[in-house]
C-alpha cells in the first residue's frame, strides 16, 4: 500500500523517510498554497537536556536519539554541546537552570568560545548535545527521499494518509494550537561562536546558533498566538539586545533575515501520533521538531511495520 | 471582597511562563486559585486558542493590560479585553519604566478614571503610595493593588513599612499584593498583614515543579490568612518562657 505523507516540514520529510528506510511506499504530498512549514525557522538545536529546564522527562529522554538519528541521515551534525551563560545580574537564573536539568557541567565559556572571554564568568556546558541548519537538514532528507524514487507532488493523498501538515490540521486536530516564534538570522563576521550558546534572561532569553560562513540563526520568541504576519519590531529589538549582551559584535552585524512561524502545540506540549478514521496525525511538536519528529517517525514506522508483518 | 464577588481563595495566579498549558491548569487546580490573569497585548486576538484553554479552569479571568506603557494604551487594551473575555474586570497596568517595570502612578490615575467611567471593575497595580492610592478610589476603584516588589523580582515585600501604614490606612478597602513574591513565605507575609490577596505568576510558572509550587502558594496564603484573623501575638523585646520550668527533664 503506498503511504501519502501530507506536509512538507521537518515532521513530514522524517516520517517520510523513516517509512521509506523500512521499506515501505511513499510519497509526499505538498498542498499547494501551504505556508512556509515552522520548521524553516526552528533553530536546528538537538538539545535534550536543555529543553529539559521547562519539557518534561519524556522529552529528554526520547529526545535523546534525535543525535544519532540525524547523523545517520544528512551531513552537517556538528556535536559541539550547547553552552549556556547569563548576564552578571542575573547570574541566579543560571543555578536555576542548572537545578531544572542535568547531564552539565560548570565551565568558563571563555574556554569553550574564546570570544566570550572575560564578558561571562561561568556558565553551563551540555557536552552531548549537538546543532543542524534545518533549511540543510530538510533539503538533504528531500534529496535523499528523491534519490530513492519517492515522489512529492501536490494533489489528493491516497493510500494510507500521514498527516504532518502542522497547523493547517487544526480543523481536524480541535486541541492544537498555534505559538508564534520569531527569529532572525544575521551575518556577524566580527563574532566567532562554534556552538548554539543559550542566554538566560528573566524577560527576554535567546539562543544563538552557529550557521555556515559567520552567519547565526537568533532565536526565539514564544508567544501564545496565532498571528501570521511578519516579526514585530518588539521581537526584534529584544533579540538583537539579547545577542548584543552576548557579544557587542553582533551590533555590527548585517541582518540578512527576519522570520516568524507558528509552532503546531498540543495543550501539554508534547509531540503526539494520534489515529484518526482516515489518516494517521503526527502533529504537535511545538518547540522539539528537530529533536522530536525523528523519535514520532521511527515510532510510527515500527508501528506500521509491525502491523504489515501481522497481516502476513 | 472585590466588586462585591466573594471568593474562597485568597491568590490569584498569573498564566504566563508555564511550560504548558496543561501544566497551568494543573497549577491553577492545585493552587485552589479561583482568579486567574490573562494577558492579551502581545497575544491579541489571534491567541484564541490559549484563551479557550483558560476558559477550561473555570476560573474568573481577570484580563491584564500587561505591556501597556501609556494612557491611551492601557484604555484601548482593556476596551479590547472587555469585548474579547466578556468581563468588566480588568487590571489596571501603566508601566512606567521598562526595565523595573515600575506603575507609573500618573498616567495609572488618568486611566483608572476613563475606565471606571467606563463601567469598568479596575484592579490597579500602584505602588505602596498613599496618596496614589487615595486618588485611583476617588477615580472609582474599588481595589488597589499595591506591589510587593518589581515584578518577576521575587523580593518580596521589598518595603514592609510602607505597606503596614497602607493597610492600616485603607482599612475596608480590599488589598492585594501584586508582584515581587517569590516564595511562600512572603505571600504568607502579605496575608499576616492582613492583605486581602496575592496576586503572582513567575514564582509558580518558573519553579522546577509549578504544581508543587502552585499548592504550596495555595496554602501558605491560607494559613498567613488564618494566622491574620486568629490575632497575631505582638513582638516581645526579650523571650518568656510560657511555662515556668523549675528543673531538668527526666527522660529515663
Amino acid at each position: 500500500m503506498i503511504h501519502s505523507v501530507l506536509g512538507g516540514g521537518v515532521t513530514a520529510l522524517c516520517c517520510a523517510t523513516a517509512l521509506s528506510d523500512r521499506g515501505l511506499d511513499v510519497e509526499v504530498i505538498v498542498p499547494d498554497g501551504a505556508p512556509e512549514p515552522a520548521s524553516r525557522f526552528a533553530g536546528g538545536m538537538l538539545a535534550p537536556f536543555c529543553e529539559g529546564e521547562s519539557a518534561p522527562e519524556l522529552i529528554v529522554a526520547e529526545g535523546q536519539a534525535a543525535v544519532n538519528w540525524w547523523a545517520s541521515h544528512v551531513s552537517g551534525v556538528v556535536r559541539r554541546g550547547t553552552l549556556v551563560v547569563a548576564p552578571p545580574r542575573d547570574a541566579s537564573e543560571l543555578d536555576r537552570f542548572a537545578r531544572a536539568t542535568r547531564q552539565h557541567e560548570w565551565v568558563t565559556p571563555g574556554d569553550l568560545e574564546p570570544d566570550l572571554a572575560g564578558r561571562f564568568a561561568r556558565g553551563l556546558f551540555f557536552a552531548s548535545e549537538a546543532h543542524l541548519d534545518p533549511r540543510r537538514a530538510l533539503s538533504s532528507l528531500k534529496g535523499r527521499l528523491e534519490s530513492r524514487g519517492v515522489s512529492f507532488r501536490s494533489g489528493t493523498p491516497r493510500g494510507r494518509i500521514i498527516d504532518c501538515r502542522g497547523l493547517a490540521s487544526h480543523e481536524e486536530l480541535a486541541d492544537l494550537r498555534g505559538v508564534r516564534g520569531e527569529m532572525l538570522i544575521v551575518h556577524a563576521p566580527d563574532v566567532t561562536l562554534t556552538r548554539p550558546v543559550r542566554l538566560l534572561h528573566p524577560r527576554f532569553p535567546c539562543y544563538i546558533v552557529p550557521r555556515d560562513e559567520g552567519r547565526y540563526m537568533i532565536g526565539a520568541t514564544m508567544v501564545e498566538s496565532a498571528r501570521r504576519g511578519g516579526v514585530t519590531a518588539r521581537a526584534a529589538m529584544e533579540l538583537l539586545s539579547a545577542a548584543y549582551t552576548l557579544h557587542p559584535g553582533f551590533a555590527e552585524a548585517e541582518v540578512l533575515e527576519l522570520g516568524a512561524g507558528l509552532r503546531p502545540s498540543f495543550p501539554d506540549n508534547i509531540p503526539a501520533i494520534r489515529h484518526a478514521a482516515d489518516r494517521i496525525h503526527v502533529n504537535g511538536m511545538y518547540r522539539h521538531g528537530f529533536l522530536m519528529a525523528p523519535v514520532c517517525a521511527e515510532r510510527l514506522a515500527t508501528e506500521l511495520a509491525e502491523l504489515y508483518a501481522d497481516a502476513d | 471582597m472585590f466588586y462585591d464577588v466573594d471568593l474562597t481563595s485568597r491568590l490569584m495566579l498569573g498564566t504566563a511562563q508555564y511550560p504548558s498549558p496543561k501544566i497551568l491548569l494543573e497549577a491553577i487546580e492545585a493552587s485552589g486559585a479561583e482568579v486567574i490573569t490573562a494577558s492579551l497585548r502581545r497575544e491579541g486576538v489571534a491567541g484564541g486558542a490559549f484563551r479557550d484553554l483558560l476558559a477550561n479552569s473555570r476560573c474568573r479571568l481577570l484580563p491584564n493590560t500587561a505591556g501597556c506603557h501609556t494612557v491611551r494604551e492601557a484604555v484601548t487594551t482593556a476596551r479590547m479585553a472587555r469585548e474579547v473575555f466578556g468581563t468588566s474586570w480588568i487590571k489596571l497596568e501603566v508601566i512606567g519604566h521598562a526595565d523595573t517595570l515600575q506603575p507609573d502612578p500618573f498616567g495609572l490615575v488618568e486611566a483608572a478614571h476613563v475606565l471606571c467611567s467606563e463601567g469598568f471593575d479596575v484592579f490597579p497595580y500602584t505602588t505602596e503610595d498613599l496618596i496614589v492610592g487615595e486618588k485611583l478610589l476617588e477615580a472609582g476603584c474599588k481595589v488597589l493593588m499595591p506591589w510587593g516588589a518589581p515584578i518577576g523580582s521575587g523580593q518580596g515585600l521589598r518595603n514592609l513599612a510602607g505597606l503596614r501604614t497602607m493597610r492600616a490606612h485603607f482599612s475596608g478597602v480590599p488589598l492585594v499584593v501584586d508582584a515581587g513574591i517569590g516564595a511562600p513565605s512572603q505571600a504568607a507575609q502579605a496575608m499576616e498583614l492582613g492583605f486581602d490577596g496575592v496576586l503572582l505568576n513567575t514564582a509558580v510558572a518558573k519553579a522546577v515543579d509549578p504544581v508543587g509550587m502552585a499548592r504550596a502558594f495555595g496554602r501558605a496564603i491560607q494559613a498567613g490568612r488564618e494566622g491574620f484573623e486568629a490575632g497575631l501575638m505582638p513582638e516581645r523585646d526579650m523571650a518568656s518562657a510560657s511555662t515556668p520550668v523549675f528543673g531538668m527533664a527526666e527522660l529515663a
